[in-house]
């Protein structure tokens, strides 16, 4: 087959991909997206329940009506779309190569790329789980695969290590398809989810969590039969002495999501250590001209709306760069996170004009602190804050006119 | 009774697969019986896959000769059952304090005749950059590498079963008669009768001599844990890494696999027999030891923990002709070098069976399986002729493998058909990146399911009825 040349190339084609390729097509630019899956949608395909476009539509909806509104746009456009579609290759000269089963492995060649390719699940391997390794031990989001979309239960006695979104929400929807959901355990003091999930996902199923917790073995062998478990010390290992054990079928992992980088090994794209995302400026271009990131690659969002938004910014300014109307940009100046903010995102801010949202986690949750942004030696924002949570995303406004120097967003008690 | 096979051997590990190979090239029906859903499903599938040179063997034991001899075999049959290895050497590192330890391994390497060498730190340093900051030198074999272990027992019986040897999964042999001259082999699946029953049972290979009438034999048990890491450490480690050997056995090792990833590990837990529970204690004394033979471990890069079980019957093999049953063979108390001898024992075993039973070799064998297609090996010309042939090549199920449908395919069909989620794994690597399955598990199943025609409920993970992942269909929980 001969070789393409679009204006942009999307690698992905879920909420980030969508979003991302439709304000790419809006500046006028040629766009293709590759999607490896057989449908566009992502994982909000999977993702039943309610909870999403509260703030991007107003109003709340599933995951599927969520991406449907998407599609629906995408599918309207002239936006190129190839399904079954793998990126096998990423070049800094943005040369790509795809297998895809209609056309078998063919050669695209962009003028901008965006990386929208999500991110995949911690596993029980990565976390060194100890004790057997038989049928009943999944991660969420395969487990929620499989019900949502195949209709198939993987288990009717569960535990749950992790307090992820997606753990709290298979959590809640095991039991409504009848399985008994008996205890959630959380290596952590707090929880890694939306505070909203832990109450409508948990608590209102009555649904015991247990903080500072781990499992110390896993019991059964073909299949799960049952786990011990034990309260963690301060240096968040099991107290051995205080190990209980539960018996259960099935086991749900819900602890982590990494950004999936793994093509950009063929790239000189810097990744940052905290986020295992792109490093990138306020447009989601990293340190390689052209490429851009957005979505759960760049770092991994608690809402999908957030992604939405990430994803215009990231397919405009593809759109501006590989149509060569990228404004010209001031000096960069670095965003630093640090007194427990554990990363701030966009890394790299231009002075110059206009507002930046600047995203940001907290490493723990903090009470009653107040969140302070500052640049060179003039503070930009002082802002008291009653708590602030790893699993909540927050964000501050930065007006680009008043940089001066390299920005710090810290904590203060 | 029916049909009276000439050899059946029981166990469908390495060896029992690798002696199978071997007699299927003779005009005698032979039948090998495994308990579990696929061959290389005990030890075989989880040890280290080092292709040992032999020069740590005691000097005139089974052991010794059989890692010599099967050393050289094992690089021959890898290479022409198309299964994954690299002739990568190792080293045994040592401190200051290491040096008589080293000399005495160079010299029973001299005895079992194993060609090493004794490096100095500099010469270890240019062979494995990585070394720890106080080995002071190290024993390098060029004779040592790596192979797939499930690969091999699986092209082993893949070769056996086109040259007409059967193989029957899911048969646990539950006694084993004398009647008249032969033997009755009864199984959860049938009974089965034969002239020669050959015992490569393993961890039950005491149990089934037991079971036959066989010499007794006291067994012990020692579990061996290790981590598994991502492929992009595989770049760091260039050989085979070993501590100096204890009495509990070669020590924990660094190591590439032939799968492109890195392991560390084993531990040498004493255990009881079907225990492949890693611990908690067991990890950190892996955790522990690597840092003190290799500088730079990257414990954070683990996809996957793994256990597996030394099967120990004193001091060396147990192989030949039982003096109180005739006929009744013994493969037994294979533990390290278990792999590396396995082709060799195979042999030995053959050369056994042939001299009883009135056999000839086969005319026309088949020699060399066919190069087994994989979507990273083939060049862009190949893959696209695959592709219009058959649309499944430009179908990746495993994206951290880049594992196509069209392989998976091929496997569910392959000689010895995998029919579960994890016979697949090992004969594809499907599953086994980076997300262990958490994207392609479901694909997988759902390829098996349409396959073998069977309900996604019944598709499983392994072995065992109650090993599958799909267990009813929502709103249909009892």
């Amino acid at each position: 087959m001969a070789s393409l040349l679009y204006d942009v190339v999307i690698i992905g084609g879920g909420p980030a991909g969508m979003a991302a390729a439709l304000s790419a097509r809006k500046q006028g630019a040629t766009v293709l997206i590759l999607e490896r899956d057989v449908r566009l949608g992502g994982i909000l395909n999977q993702c039943i329940h309610q909870g999403f476009g509260l703030h991007y539509f107003g109003e709340e909806m599933t995951g599927p009506e969520y991406a449907d509104r998407f599609r629906k746009l995408v599918d309207a456009s002239d936006i190129d779309v190839m399904l079954e579609s793998m990126v096998l290759s990423l070049t800094d000269e943005k040369e790509l190569t795809v297998l895809s089963p209609k056309l078998g492995l063919c050669h695209i060649k962009a003028k901008s790329i965006v990386l929208a390719m999500g991110c995949r699940e911690r596993t029980a391997g990565a976390i060194a789980l100890p004790g057997t390794r038989p049928a009943g031990i999944y991660t969420a989001g395969m487990a929620q695969k499989i019900c949502n979309i195949d209709g198939y239960l993987v288990g009717k006695e569960v535990v749950i290590l992790g307090s992820g979104d997606i753990g709290l929400i298979m959590a809640r929807r095991m039991t409504t398809e009848g399985a008994k959901v008996k205890l959630v355990l959380e290596l952590m003091p707090f929880s890694s989810g939306l505070k909203r999930n832990i109450v409508q996902c948990l608590d209102d199923y009555d649904i015991p969590i247990k903080f500072s917790h781990t499992i110390t073995k896993i019991v059964g062998s073909p299949r799960m039969t049952g786990l011990y478990y034990a309260p963690v010390g301060e240096d968040r290992k099991p107290i051995l002495e205080k190990e209980e054990y539960i018996s259960a079928d099935t086991l749900l992992l819900s602890v982590g999501l990494i950004p999936e980088n793994d093509l950009l090994n063929g790239t000189s794209v810097e990744l940052s250590r905290i986020t295992s995302g792109a490093v990138v400026d306020e447009n989601r271009m990293t340190n390689v001209e052209g490429i851009f990131s957005c979505g759960n690659v760049l770092h991994v969002h608690d809402l999908v709306d957030n992604v939405s938004h990430e994803a215009e910014i990231a397919g405009e300014s593809a759109a501006k760069y590989a149509l060569g109307k990228a404004e010209k940009q001031g000096e960069v100046v670095s965003v630093v996170a640090k007194d427990g903010v554990r990363y701030a995102l966009p890394q790299r801010i231009h002075k110059g004009e206009g507002k930046v949202q600047v995203f940001f986690r907290t490493g723990d949750v903090y009470k009653n602190c107040k969140l302070i942004v500052e640049s060179g030696n003039e503070v930009l924002l002082s802002k008291k804050c009653q708590v602030l949570a790893p699993g909540e995303m927050g964000s501050v406004i930065v007006d680009k006119a008043k940089i001066v120097g390299d920005i710090v967003v810290r904590l203060e008690k | 009774m029916g049909k009276i096979f000439d050899v059946i051997i029981v166990g469908g590990g390495i060896v029992g697969t690798a002696t199978l190979d071997r007699l299927a090239r003779y005009d005698l029906d032979v039948l090998l019986v495994e308990k579990s859903d696929d061959v290389a499903a005990f030890s075989t599938r989880a040890n280290s896959g080092i292709v040992h040179a032999g020069y740590d063997c005691e000097p005139g034991t089974l052991k010794a000769k059989f890692n010599v001899l099967g050393n050289a075999l094992l690089w021959k049959d890898a290479e022409d059952l198309d299964v994954e290895h690299l002739k990568c050497g190792s080293i045994v590192v040592a401190k200051e304090d290491g040096k008589e330890g080293i000399a005495r391994l160079a010299e029973k390497a001299k005895a079992n005749g194993v060609e090493v060498e004794v490096w100095d730190r500099q010469k270890t340093l240019e062979f494995e950059p990585n070394i720890a900051d106080d080995i002071t030198m190290s024993l390098y074999a060029k004779s040592a590498g790596i192979v797939s272990p499930y690969q091999l027992a699986i092209a082993y019986a893949d070769r056996a079963i086109l040259n007409g040897a059967s193989i029957l999964l899911e048969s646990e042999v539950k006694a084993i008669n004398k009647k008249g001259e032969a033997f009755e082999v009864i199984t959860s699946k049938g009974n089965y009768s034969a002239k020669v029953v050959i015992n490569c049972a393993g961890e039950n290979g005491a149990g089934l001599n037991d079971m036959a009438g066989a010499e007794h034999y006291d067994t012990e048990y020692r579990r061996g844990d290790y981590f598994i890491l991502d492929n992009v450490e595989r770049k760091n480690v260039h050989t085979v890494i070993f501590p100096l050997p204890t009495k509990a056995g070669k020590g924990i090792l660094v190591a590439p696999t032939a799968d492109g990833n890195v392991i560390y590990g084993p531990t040498s837990i004493a255990t009881q027999k079907d225990d492949t529970a890693s611990s908690l204690a067991s990890l950190d004394e892996i955790r522990r030891n690597v840092p003190l033979s290799y500088k730079t471990p990257a414990f954070n890069k683990c996809i996957r923990i793994y256990s597996g079980l030394r099967t120990i019957i004193g001091h060396d093999f147990v192989i030949g002709e039982s003096k109180l049953v005739p006929n009744f063979i013994m493969a037994i108390g294979i533990c390290s070098p278990g792999l590396t001898s396995a082709p060799a024992i195979a042999e030995h075993l053959r050369d056994l069976v042939t001299s009883k039973l009135n056999c000839q070799r086969k005319a026309n064998t088949v020699e060399q399986l066919p190069k087994t297609k994989r979507l990273m090996s083939l060049d862009e010309k190949e893959l696209n002729a695959l592709v219009a042939e058959d649309e499944a090549w430009g179908r990746i199920v495993c994206r951290c493998e880049k594992v196509t449908e069209a392989e998976v395919v091929r496997a569910i069909h392959s000689p010895l058909p995998a029919t579960t989620v994890d016979a697949v794994k090992r004969r594809t690597r499907a599953g086994m990146g980076r997300c262990q399955g958490g994207f392609c598990g479901p694909r997988v199943m759902e390829i098996i399911s349409r396959e073998l025609g069977i309900p996604l409920e019944k598709v499983r993970k392994g072995n065992g009825e109650d090993s599958n992942i799909a267990v009813c269909k929502v709103k249909e929980v009892k």
